[in-house]
């Protein structure tokens, strides 16, 4: 369903589709239908309806370059990277700090600009999107968490897990009642009114992950959500997150150096001189690590 | 830790993404909000900025006053030369010294007050400018959740106008005061003599001068913020 304004009269029809003329004053409302169902199939490419469609790969990236330009110097931060994420899994990237971890995160979640290649969300070309589309999947489709929380200091948990709900175009009482619900679901349900500054790390964070789940996004992306954090909070948000890839099926992609990760990774990629040196499932790898979330972090090795 | 059906609960809602509202927005009512929010909470750092637009609009109402003053001033004098001077038919002799003077006098306050615009268009663009640098990062993550460059834009105008307007108040207020007391000390009856209409008409002009400087001064560092892409804002180091 959705609402059209009659250009000719103002009169809001609901409907499906399929009306081609007012019902109040008899204009021609084609024209006006036409635009809203090209709009409409342009987004729908963008958020396919999960429950529809099955791409295997929720995130492909092709060839993936990326240089940066240091005044007279070109420095590559990505040199070629192929990468296939599937749905609902926990990826994690490793790579020494200067690997390019970080810049093909910045890809993936839409950030910045490949300097070539492409990189596809929902088989969707990210390069192929205009600025609203780009907001609207970062807003619906993705939910970031940073390492440093990059939390809004002037406002409460609560105001910072609806302000994506705000720009998404939420209610203000669902908003408020999402946001509570959100903030309980991480163990902060007692804090909704605390600003960032009187929470701690672990807290900040975890308004972070509430945030990052406002809209039900389809991806999580966390670039080095514990690297800020001490061992034992690095773990509670490390477990936060494996959990709600669990219980939700939401994707997790995650760069890291943080060795407690690899113990929830569906799949390991380690990242070295912006290529992917290899791939490691974690089903291959720890088949004598029976349980999730084993204190010492397992061997690797190919 | 987490509670299953919470989890359950959090995805039932609106897993339907046909259903939901394909749109992005920022109602203005929460625009004014946020707006507000960032004003009174960084109160500290928004009076730095005001100060900016205070300092110079107050110096502009400070010469508009000495001007209208000076021209109560002068009136009463003309009067009270009429009254000596009635039976004379002839002019003064200093006469024609006194036009001389008064024409310096005008061309003086003329270049002040285009002085104490250059004040203010100097030291509310300053303000801005940092308090938009300063706040990359936040921009920067305003984008990761979704927001249209406009929405950034949009924000900062808000801001910058209210500041702009506030600052204006507060520095035609003192600005006023103190030449207004100064002129007292030089001249007790003053305030009779002066046009208040003139007066009240260029506090007003005063006031929108700058609330106009500010919001156009915090256009081109906002705009520059909002084009930024969230990868570069994010990486800002202050």
């Amino acid at each position: 369903m959705a609402e059209i304004e009659c250009p000719e009269c103002g009169h809001v029809i609901e409907t499906t589709g399929l009306v081609t003329v007012c019902p109040e004053c008899g204009a021609d409302l084609r024209e006006v239908m036409e635009e809203l169902g090209h709009r409409r199939e342009r987004l729908r490419d963008v958020a396919r309806d999960d429950s529809v469609t099955t791409h295997e790969f929720i995130v492909r990236t092709k060839d993936l370059h990326k240089v940066y330009q240091m005044g007279e110097v070109e420095v590559p931060a990505l040199k070629g990277v192929e990468l296939n994420v599937r749905r609902g899994e926990y990826l994690s990237i490793m790579g020494p700090s200067g690997s390019g971890k970080t810049t093909l995160f910045n890809m993936v979640g839409g950030l910045d600009k490949p300097t070539k290649g492409t990189c596809f969300i929902e088989e969707v070309d990210m390069a192929q999107l205009d600025a609203f589309e780009l907001a609207w999947l970062r807003c619906r489709k993705i939910g970031y968490i940073f390492q440093t929380f990059n939390l809004i200091p002037v406002m409460t948990a609560l105001e910072n897990v609806t302000l994506p709900m705000i720009f998404a175009g939420m209610s203000s009482d669902d908003m408020m009642d999402r946001g509570a619900m959100l903030l309980d679901l991480v163990g902060l349900g007692e804090r909704l009114h605390h600003k960032p500054y009187e929470l701690s790390g672990g807290q900040q964070q975890r308004v972070a992950v509430a945030r990052a789940l406002a809209n039900n996004p389809a991806i999580i992306l966390a670039d080095e959500p514990t690297g800020n954090l001490d061992l034992q909070t690095g773990k509670e948000i490390i477990d936060l997150l494996k959990e709600l890839n669990q219980e939700s099926g939401v994707t997790l992609i995650s760069a890291t150096h943080d060795l407690k990760m690899i113990d929830v990774s569906d799949r390991v990629v380690h990242v070295r001189d912006g290529q992917v040196e290899r791939i490691e499932n974690r089903a291959d790898l720890d088949l004598d690590v029976g349980t999730l979330g084993s204190e010492s972090a397992p061997e690797h090795g190919e | 830790m987490i509670k299953p059906e919470l989890a359950r609960r959090m995805y039932d809602g609106e897993s339907d993404w046909g259903e939901v509202q394909r749109q992005i927005s920022l109602p203005w009512a929460e625009a004014a909000r946020i707006s507000y929010r960032n004003v009174t909470m960084r109160l500290g750092r928004a009076l730095i900025t005001g100060a900016g637009v205070v300092l110079g609009i107050a110096f502009l109402v400070s010469v508009w006053t000495a001007k209208v003053a000076q021209d109560g001033m002068a009136q009463s004098e003309a009067q009270r030369a009429r009254a000596i001077t009635q039976e004379e038919t002839e002019l003064a002799p200093g006469a024609e010294e006194a036009k001389l003077e008064e024409q310096a006098r005008a061309a003086r306050q003329t270049w002040l007050v285009v002085m104490s615009l250059l004040v203010s268009a100097v030291g509310i663009t300053n303000s801005m400018l940092m308090s938009v640098t300063e706040r990359f990062r936040e921009i920067g993550t305003m984008k990761c959740l979704g927001a249209l460059d406009e929405f950034i834009v949009r924000l900062f105008l808000i801001e910058s106008a209210v500041l702009g307007l506030l600052g204006s108040i507060a520095g035609a207020l003192v600005g006023h005061g103190v030449m207004l007391l100064v002129y007292l000390t030089k001249q007790s009856d003053v305030a009779a003599w002066m046009d208040w209409g003139q007066m009240l008409e260029y506090i007003g002009v005063a006031v929108i001068i700058g609330t106009f400087l500010s919001l156009l001064a915090a256009v081109p560092p906002a705009v520059r913020a909002a084009r930024m892409r969230p990868a570069a804002a994010l990486q800002t180091e202050i």
